[in-house]
């Protein structure tokens, strides 16, 4: 008997296999990887990805300010050069959630992608790169918030 | 249904670049109305991106995301005249879906 988090579980890792061989049917989504956006802590959200252990990399690269000024707007990016990408993260170590935005990188694109994220206080914020082979390198970078932009 | 997405697809070098400004509220649920309740989480869950028809991008946004979510990727080998389309979905299941063409 399987309980609910181990088949979320694997349903995303099903459908990020898919979405990685291209295979992935265009109307059909992933089913939305609850777990990691609610995991509290770096290592719990990459785990729900389904990678494994974290390793830093000069490879990968975070992008962001040094210091932003509105908490609520941060520019907030993740690129590496390496190839056999799968997914790129982004992640706010001090959010109330850690996990900002996930990546599926297909041939398509450049593994390179940016948005911009809501940052509570000063953190960490990290950029992992999920390899096909399971490897999770990351990058991370302090940013500074002069004015936070969780709550209210 | 939602405001259109602004989205800009600029061909440089054999790639381009597409930039999307989406427009959502994007409440995180942590927040407190003015009676002390909380909002309740309202947010793009999913987005995808489709070059020529073909997905070259999915992505789960998380409510950390930015209100009216900003997004730039790189499509590789994309000239001018080729269609981006993209989509996303929010947690109610309100859904929006645009093209733009690369110029």
């Amino acid at each position: 008997m399987k309980n609910r988090r181990e088949m979320l579980k694997q349903s995303a890792v099903v459908a990020s296999l898919l979405a990685s061989t291209g295979l992935f049917p265009q109307f059909a989504h992933a089913a939305f990887n609850k777990a990691a956006f609610d995991a509290k802590s770096i290592q719990d959200a990459v785990k729900a990805v389904a990678a494994g252990a974290l390793a830093e990399s000069k490879d990968v690269t975070v992008i962001g300010p040094d210091i932003a000024e509105n908490g609520a707007v941060v520019p907030l990016g993740a690129s590496t050069a390496l190839a056999g990408v799968k997914q790129l993260l982004i992640l706010v170590e001090k959010n109330p959630s850690v996990l900002v935005a996930s990546f599926n990188i297909t041939e398509g694109i450049d593994t390179n992608v940016a948005t911009r994220a809501k940052m509570g206080q000063s953190s960490d914020v990290y950029a992992v790169a999920i390899m096909n082979d399971g490897r999770a390198l990351y990058a991370k970078k302090e940013v500074k918030v002069t004015l936070g932009g969780c709550g209210g | 249904m939602a405001d259109p997405m602004r989205i800009r697809a600029q061909a440089s070098g054999g790639n381009a670049v597409i930039r999307v400004l989406m427009s959502h509220e994007m409440e995180t649920g942590q927040r407190r109305d003015s009676a002390g309740q909380l909002v309740p989480a309202w947010h793009i869950q999913e987005v995808t991106a489709t070059h020529n028809g073909k997905t070259v991008m999915t992505a789960q946004w998380g409510p950390a995301v930015a209100k009216n979510p900003y997004l730039q990727f790189t499509v590789k080998g994309a000239k001018a005249g080729d269609k981006v389309a993209v989509s996303w979905k929010d947690n109610r299941g309100d859904s929006r879906t645009d093209e733009a063409t690369v110029s």
